[in-house]
């Protein structure tokens, strides 16, 4: 499947591209900076269609895959690849970057560099999703974070100073350890290639040589590896910065972060930790998985507790994406899951990813919209019967909610359900107690649904309360047709991930 | 590379030419501070381009009897290190007097300091006599004292001598240690690779007493805690060009000296205190770097985080493999770069124009609106100096992590934490130096506008941006310089690991 256009790299560096553009371009109206740093967004989505379209369904492997030489003395090659993993969070960022922007579109504070951040943003994440080599990898992961706390700093709330502050050292520390572990792996393989490591855990070489280093040194690796992505997910008890960073920004940021950053890391589990460390991961998952259940469990019930609307959602992310790792972890924990249970568990975990952008992306939008006509209030003492004077509105928002509870027939029902039906088969206690999160999901949902929506008018929708305008319409609506749309035909997802959940399964053995 | 030589001869030609022309016209002394030393820094890029590395050792520039009966010779020689530092030498000279576009006082004199300060610093990296090494050495002393004396600012009397003292006490570490060797050995001799010949002879206890005094001499240059503290007084009282070379560069012979003489003439004596060197190389990069994150003096924080940043030079050093020393030589260049940067836009963009350092003040005027030039660079600095990758710290750092791994995993996994003080630091210091709210902190200054960003600046820091990305992104340029010199014979006593 090799093409002579390198279309991974321009994916990845069609945005950054943009910002560069932006950058030199300080005489540009406000206005065609938007339109432009718009273009420039959707690059990434049409792209993408490109690659949907000659994707081939039915191969496990990397796709359109391109090397180059980079730093000989480390033996690091610029690599990237797509498999059915890459191009859903592919199409996820496509979606949700441009409609950030969207989002942001009256940001009148400097919309040049507003953007130029979202189009920097954006790059970095994709180059995640597609690098395979852990260098570039790395690269894209850590510089992913200078554009976040930009736009978490100087367009956030009242406390973005020490969200954002907050939120980039606790991922920095992560990804010092992470990098250490790198460093033992370097010395131990050679090589930091992802796919050759796999392919050296696969044979079981991996973990041989890393005992070289004796003593605590392979679990330290392994631990070091996991503090990184855990910390990015977020998984409990490493949530804390979450909700003030995710409160604090703007609401075109709090969008990507919760919709497309916090599935970095979960795309880490996926691709580097599972793969390199099956041994390791299947030893230490029982424990893990109480982490898992935690965070489904006390991010629910935290949310329930929030007064303000958009730590709420916050909360209800930790909740959202600790499904993903539910799922995993269950697979891990067994040494022979049942195939069935598995592939259910391990489809269910791609397709909440995808799901959890969506709709989580949305309800952060409709925080946004509740705050900016109530003059920065968000609490759901602030307003009231907001269904009366926007009837559209609230009818966008409630089948955002649903999508989030999990309604049959909305997108956020088909990853949960595959998941619990997964993890039923495979850790029943877990499913078992993760019900609680879905119980206090759907009332902190419907909480907030009858509160804001329905009741007498109060507070900031007292007198008056505008329903959404043109540029909102366009933010919110892809969104809710999405829901829809993979919430009746989730096989438009799950035929491209099909081959790769396959083909984990078969291996799940542990050599 | 036959010209390399020329780099001393150019400054301190420069420095004499614009000591004679400077009375008369500050505009020549700069013009010919800049030619002097964009010609040396050319020669050295040339030289470093057409470099052949030779497996035997250093490749012979000149050698001339000096003192014969004391077998000194002036002899000149380079190899891959000495060439990465002579490029990063260029570098900070030439954007050091970018820089200091300026000055307006004793225009002459300062740039003739300044240049002779280079040029000791060229000598430096360049002697393969231990002798010469040490004249050179002691030649960059002295410029130091007046740069600071005179174009200082805070407390620079302090400052100025608190840095020579220790800078001589050093030395003089380092001189009784070679003098020693020098008569134990019988060898006759100065020359590097002689005396390290003659020193396999020499007991455990000569090894051990003499790697001491010599390797203890250079780390106070090179800022190993406990013996840092003249660092950032020093580097905080200094005029910005002197900041960023001494910081930069200078801090570099310590650490230069250290690889150069320390360790390959006493190799017995360093494996007995490597471990020693180990603690105080990441006690120096944690402690150094949580003092910088509790400083309300902008330019302390920079001088405290060079510190930091020295500490993974040494941590580099005590791994001492081949892997771990490359990228301890590579994080000189790469700091030498970073720190020069960080000290231009702190000492000169801001300090000048603002006229303070306090924190709490600059808080207080949200510079980034005011000056979006000098935010712009200070930010791309900062992540150079957390060690982003994608900028020249990365490569250095994650090659010292690997090469620590093998010597010592627990220094590795210190050295980690020192990744995130680090971070830490350098994100509070962006924060409140040029994002703070104007609203919420006491407005203290006025907000009359300030002066733009002058054209030599802007050059002088996209010089330096240029190089961190350049090394960032293709690290290779200066690792394939760097690796064959430390697997020749001379290295190999006290370097592990030849191979990948």
């Amino acid at each position: 499947m090799s093409s002579s256009l390198p279309l991974l790299s321009l994916i990845v560096f069609v945005p950054w591209v943009g910002a560069l553009v932006l950058l030199f371009a300080p005489k540009l109206g406000a206005w065609s900076v938007r339109v432009l740093a718009l273009a420039f967004s959707l690059s990434t989505l049409a792209l993408a269609g490109i690659a949907l379209c000659r994707f081939d369904p039915s191969a496990a492997g990397y796709q359109f895959a391109e090397g180059h030489d980079w730093i000989t003395s480390l033996n690091v090659h610029f690599r990237l690849g797509l498999d059915g993993l890459s191009l859903v969070l592919l199409l996820l960022t496509g979606i949700l970057g441009p409609l950030s922007m969207l989002a942001s579109w009256r940001q009148e504070n400097n919309p040049r560099l507003l953007n130029l951040l979202f189009l920097l943003l954006q790059g970095a994440a994709l180059g995640v999703f597609l690098a395979l080599d852990f260098v570039p990898w790395f690269l894209f992961w850590e510089l992913s974070l200078v554009p976040a706390y930009f736009l978490i700093r100087l367009w956030g709330g009242p406390g973005a100073t020490r969200a954002a502050y907050q939120f980039v050292i606790y991922t920095i520390g992560g990804s010092a350890f992470m990098l250490l572990g790198f460093a033992a792996l370097f010395l131990a393989t050679g090589t930091l290639d992802f796919t050759v490591l796999s392919g050296l855990a696969s044979s079981g070489a991996l973990a041989t040589k890393l005992a070289a280093l004796g003593g605590i040194w392979p679990n330290a690796v392994f631990f070091g590896i996991l503090l990184g992505l855990a910390v990015k997910v977020p998984l409990f008890p490493f949530h804390t910065w979450l909700p003030s960073a995710y409160a604090e920004a703007p609401t075109g940021a709090s969008m990507f972060l919760t919709g497309v950053m916090s599935k970095m890391g979960v795309y880490g589990f996926l691709r580097i930790l599972w793969p390199l460390f099956p041994a390791a991961l299947h030893r230490f998952a029982p424990g893990l998985l109480w982490l898992a259940v935690g965070g489904v469990v006390f991010g629910a019930f935290a949310a329930m507790k929030q007064t303000d609307l958009k730590r709420m959602v916050a909360y209800s992310s930790v909740n959202h994406v600790s499904y993903c790792l539910l799922g995993l972890f269950a697979v891990c924990s067994l040494s022979r899951p049942s195939p069935d249970a598995a592939t259910a568990a391990l489809t269910g975990t791609i397709l909440q990813m995808f799901n959890h952008g969506i709709s989580a992306g949305a309800l952060f939008f409709c925080v946004g919209v509740l705050e900016a006509r109530a003059g920065g209030r968000r609490g759901i003492g602030d307003f009231g019967g907001v269904r009366t004077w926007a009837p559209l509105f609230a009818g966008l928002c409630g089948i955002s909610m649903f999508s989030s509870i999990g309604l049959p027939g909305l997108n956020g029902f088909v990853g949960e359900f595959l998941i619990f039906r997964g993890v039923w088969g495979l850790v029943p206690w877990a499913a078992a107690v993760s019900c609680l999160g879905l119980f206090a999901t759907a009332y902190f949902l419907l909480t907030f649904w009858q509160r804001v929506f329905h009741g007498p008018k109060a507070g900031a929708s007292e007198s008056r309360f505008a329903d959404l305008t043109g540029i909102e319409t366009a933010t919110l609506a892809p969104l809710v047709g999405l829901m829809f749309v993979f919430g009746i035909l989730p096989q438009l997802l799950t035929v491209l991930i099909n081959p790769l959940v396959t083909s984990w399964v078969a291996h799940l053995a542990l050599p | 590379m036959n010209a390399l030589p020329c780099t001393i001869y150019i400054s301190f030609t420069g420095a004499l030419l614009s000591l004679a022309v400077g009375r008369r016209s500050p505009g020549l002394a700069r013009a010919v501070a800049l030619a002097s030393a964009l010609t040396a820094w050319g020669i050295a890029l040339f030289a470093a381009f057409k470099f052949v590395p030779d497996a035997a050792g250093p490749v012979s520039l000149v050698d001339y009897p000096w003192i014969p009966q004391m077998g000194i010779r002036y002899h000149l020689a380079a190899d891959g290190i000495s060439l990465t530092l002579v490029v990063l030498t260029g570098l900070a000279a030439t954007a050091g007097v970018l820089f200091s576009w300026n000055v307006e006082q004793r225009t002459g004199e300062f740039f003739a300091f300044f240049l002779a300060l280079i040029g000791g610093v060229y000598g430096v990296f360049l002697s393969a006599d231990a002798f010469l090494f040490f004249v050179f050495y002691e030649i960059a002393i002295v410029p130091k004292y007046f740069l600071i004396a005179i174009w200082g600012s805070t407390n620079r009397e302090y400052g100025a001598m608190k840095l020579v003292l220790y800078s001589f006490a050093g030395s003089a570490l380092v001189l009784a240690g070679i003098l020693w060797a020098y008569a134990a050995g019988g060898a006759h001799s100065f020359a590097v690779a002689d005396m390290a010949q003659a020193a396999v002879g020499f007991s455990h206890g000569q090894q051990v007493w003499m790697f001491a005094l010599v390797f203890l001499g250079f780390a106070v240059l090179a800022g190993m805690f406990p013996f840092h503290t003249w660092a950032p007084t020093g580097h905080v009282a200094a005029p910005t060009a002197a900041s960023m070379l001494l910081a930069g560069v200078v801090m570099k012979l310590g650490a230069y000296g250290c690889l150069r003489v320390a360790m390959p003439l006493f190799p017995v004596g360093f494996l007995f205190w490597q471990p020693m060197i180990f603690w105080l190389a990441v006690i120096g990069i944690i402690y150094a770097g949580l003092i910088a994150l509790v400083q309300e003096d902008f330019k302390f924080v920079i001088g405290y985080s060079s510190v930091s940043h020295m500490g993974f030079v040494l941590l580099g050093l005590a791994a001492a493999n081949v892997r771990a020393v490359s990228g301890a030589v590579l994080q000189m260049f790469s700091h030498g770069v970073i720190a020069g940067l960080l000290f231009a836009v702190v000492g000169r963009m801001v300090y000048d124009r603002t006229h303070t350092r306090k924190l709490a003040d600059l808080r207080a005027m949200s510079l980034y609106k005011r000056l979006p030039f000098a935010a712009t660079v200070f930010v791309l600095a900062g992540l150079a100096s957390m060690g982003m990758p994608g900028f020249s710290g990365f490569p250095a750092e994650l090659t010292i992590l690997i090469g620590t791994w093998q010597t010592a995993p627990w220094a590795a996994v210190l050295a980690a934490v020192g990744v995130l003080v680090a971070a830490a630091f350098t994100l509070r210091v962006i924060q409140v130096s040029f994002f703070g709210h104007a609203d919420t902190a006491k407005a203290a200054v006025d907000v009359a506008p300030l002066p733009p960003i002058t054209l030599a600046e802007k050059c002088g820091a996209l010089l330096l941006l240029g190089a961190t990305i350049l090394i960032g992104l293709k690290p290779d340029l200066l690792l394939e310089l760097i690796r064959p010199a430390l697997q020749t014979p001379y290295f190999q006593a006290v370097l592990k690991g030849g191979a990948l």
